[in-house]
């Protein structure tokens, strides 16, 4: 089932939630919501859910306005961030809820619970009460629950957002083969921009309020729309300089910059991320900057080198590869060269960060 | 080597001593003294002291009226910890500490007040007497002064578990399909069912040991409005010691079992709880 949103606007006394969110998902796409908190992620997926009412604006799931459905009558399965398990059943019963309100007969339910405990690798647990269980698997007996009564539309509030972080790993590639398998239009909300590229066919990037870029996991991070999206979509390197004559001056060096051909000189900010930054023991041609090593941590898949441009008083952020690392051997306080491989020029008067 | 246990008091040969002297002196002995006293008639007076149709009557009295109370109080009790927890209004504050007041208010008081509002002459009596309600000098002032009496315990029992439910319970109960009335009975009614058997049995509790404020409202008519407390009082002020005694043992084993079996439910009630 598509999920149109138009024109939504949500209030909470004098703060803006939601302004004007318009928002299309096709039938059996999974999309994330991804956002840092108050950015009204969450208060989109309630208002698809009918857990909240937009003040302005309409839901259409399957071309069908459901602005004003109650939401027992939406068939969404929701999952919420802590679980919401009913605490006095079994996961059994848990799962069976929404067939028992649905007055569903036994044997079917038992037939379906079966189903879904095997689904959500919880076999022999089915009478266990949610106090008796771990985090994953609680959350685990809550996607099952949501999916029990075949839902139109699998909506999941910041579903990981609990649990610890290999818990955390294995659940998404879980949700993504889960969806590969059943083909439910999903919406998920998540803070985590690895978790959103990681799981979603789309990704839509929310602030304040509004919708600040929507697109593919490798579009929005390739050709981040805004520097807000640049900075939330994981470690960025800021460069203040001047834009002039398909140029871009950042103190000594000059980097090329063909998108810009006016001769009129504006402030403007380069964003480089880590990994695009390469160290070197000889200066590039005018676009490298001098920099001391000032910390290396080797551990992790990059070798992370933080160093400082001392003309500027900037502290940079390099991401090493391990061949990189072996050949340059980098040690603290070494003087190298380092060299944007590729950057992303915002003019100021255009955005404010 | 045995790992030695930590433990947050310090001493556990000390602390326990300490509880065990505690729940001697305070408990244990007195009860003793009551077993004794009472068991000193002989089997055979014994029973006639504790099987008279006037003990009989006071027995069934005391059960019934705290029993009633018990049930009004968990109702009324629910309501009230139920607004409290949801709703906002003017003054909740002050609301919330009014609950309080029966534990404070000496319960003689109470009893003078009711008597006082719901006698034939009284404020509210004047009204509620020709209507066939008799607040006063009356089984059902009994349970009335009694209903107040226990009041906060189940308001205090059922709030903070109120409290502690999420909201988002509700909301997955209601998108998975659950109206209010389902929501209510299938989700929130049976989270609350222990903290509401708790209040039940402390409610319970209370009433079995009223005195105060019953001897003031209820007239005290042996056979009628005469609870076992009162007939108690009645045998030591003739003199009878023994026979008190008796028919306070009598009370406290009935009450010991009943506890028995609420706290037996509400620990089955619980059942759920790591």
């Amino acid at each position: 089932m598509s999920i149109r949103i138009a024109h939504v606007t949500r209030r909470f006394g004098a703060f803006t939630a939601l302004d004007d969110v318009s928002l299309f998902v096709p039938s059996g796409q999974l999309l994330a919501l991804l956002g840092p908190s108050g950015s009204g992620k969450t208060t989109l997926l309630r208002i698809i859910a009918g857990l909240e009412t937009p003040d302005a604006g309409a839901v259409h799931v399957a071309d069908l306005d459901v602005t004003n459905v109650a939401p027992r009558e939406r068939e969404v399965g929701f999952v919420f961030q802590h679980y919401a398990l009913f605490r006095h059943m079994t996961v059994f019963e848990n799962i069976a809820f929404g067939m028992r309100i649905r007055k569903t007969p036994s044997a079917e339910v038992e037939k379906r619970v079966r189903e879904l405990l095997h689904l959500v690798r919880l076999e022999g647990l089915e009478r266990r009460y949610p106090s008796q269980l771990s985090g994953g698997q609680r959350q685990r007996v809550a996607l099952a629950r949501a999916l029990a009564v075949r839902p139109r539309l699998l909506l999941l509030d910041e579903p990981f957002g609990a649990l610890d972080a290999k818990v955390r790993q294995e659940l998404r590639q879980w949700l993504r083969h889960l969806h590969d398998e059943m083909h439910v239009t999903t919406v998920f909300v998540t803070h985590d921009q690895e978790e959103a590229f990681e799981v979603a066919d789309h990704v839509v990037v929310m602030r304040g309020g509004r919708i600040e870029q929507s697109g593919s996991p490798q579009d929005v991070f390739d050709n981040p729309a805004t520097p807000f999206v640049m900075d939330f979509l994981g470690q960025v390197n800021v460069f203040h300089g001047r834009l002039e004559a398909g140029q871009m001056h950042l103190g000594g060096i000059a980097l090329d910059y063909p998108e810009y051909t006016h001769t009129e000189s504006r402030n403007a900010t380069a964003y480089v991320r880590p990994h695009e930054l390469a160290l070197e023991r000889a200066p590039s041609q005018g676009t490298s900057l001098p920099v001391r090593v000032l910390h290396v941590n080797p551990a992790g898949a990059v070798t992370r080198v933080r160093v400082i441009s001392e003309p500027f008083g900037v502290q940079l952020n390099v991401d090493l590869r391990p061949d990189d690392y072996s050949e340059l051997r980098v040690q603290p306080g070494e003087q190298l060269f380092a060299t944007p491989r590729r950057v992303r020029v915002f003019m100021q008067d255009d955005y404010v960060i | 080597m045995t790992p030695r246990k930590r433990r947050v008091l310090p001493g556990f040969g000390l602390s326990l001593s300490y509880t065990m002297l505690i729940l001697l002196v305070l408990l244990f002995i007195p009860l003793v003294v009551l077993v004794y006293r009472a068991t000193s008639l002989g089997p055979e007076k014994f029973l006639q002291a504790v099987w008279t149709p006037q003990a009989r009557a006071a027995y069934g009295l005391t059960f019934g009226a705290s029993l009633a109370a018990a049930a009004i109080d968990t109702v009324l009790g629910l309501l009230i910890a139920w607004v409290l927890v949801r709703y906002e209004f003017p003054l909740k504050r002050v609301f919330d500490a009014l609950v309080d007041l029966p534990f404070a208010l000496p319960t003689a008081v109470a009893g003078l007040v009711y008597s006082a509002l719901y006698v034939e002459s009284g404020w509210l009596g004047r009204y509620l007497v020709p209507l066939g309600f008799h607040g006063a000098h009356s089984r059902t002032a009994i349970v009335l002064v009694l209903t107040f009496i226990g009041l906060p315990f189940v308001v205090r029992a059922v709030q903070p578990v109120l409290e502690s439910l999420d909201a988002d319970v509700e909301e997955a109960a209601a998108s998975l399909g659950a109206n209010r009335w389902q929501v209510l009975s299938r989700v929130l009614f049976p989270a609350l069912q222990p903290a509401l058997l708790t209040g039940f049995a402390l409610t319970f509790a209370r009433g079995l040991g009223e005195f105060g404020s019953v001897v003031f409202v209820s007239g005290n008519m042996p056979y009628y409005t005469e609870i076992a407390p009162v007939l108690i009082v009645a045998k030591l002020e003739a003199f009878a010691y023994a026979e008190a005694t008796a028919i306070a043992l009598v009370l406290l084993i009935c009450s010991f079992g009943m506890l028995a079996v609420i706290n037996t439910l509400e620990r089955r009630s619980r059942r759920h709880e790591a």
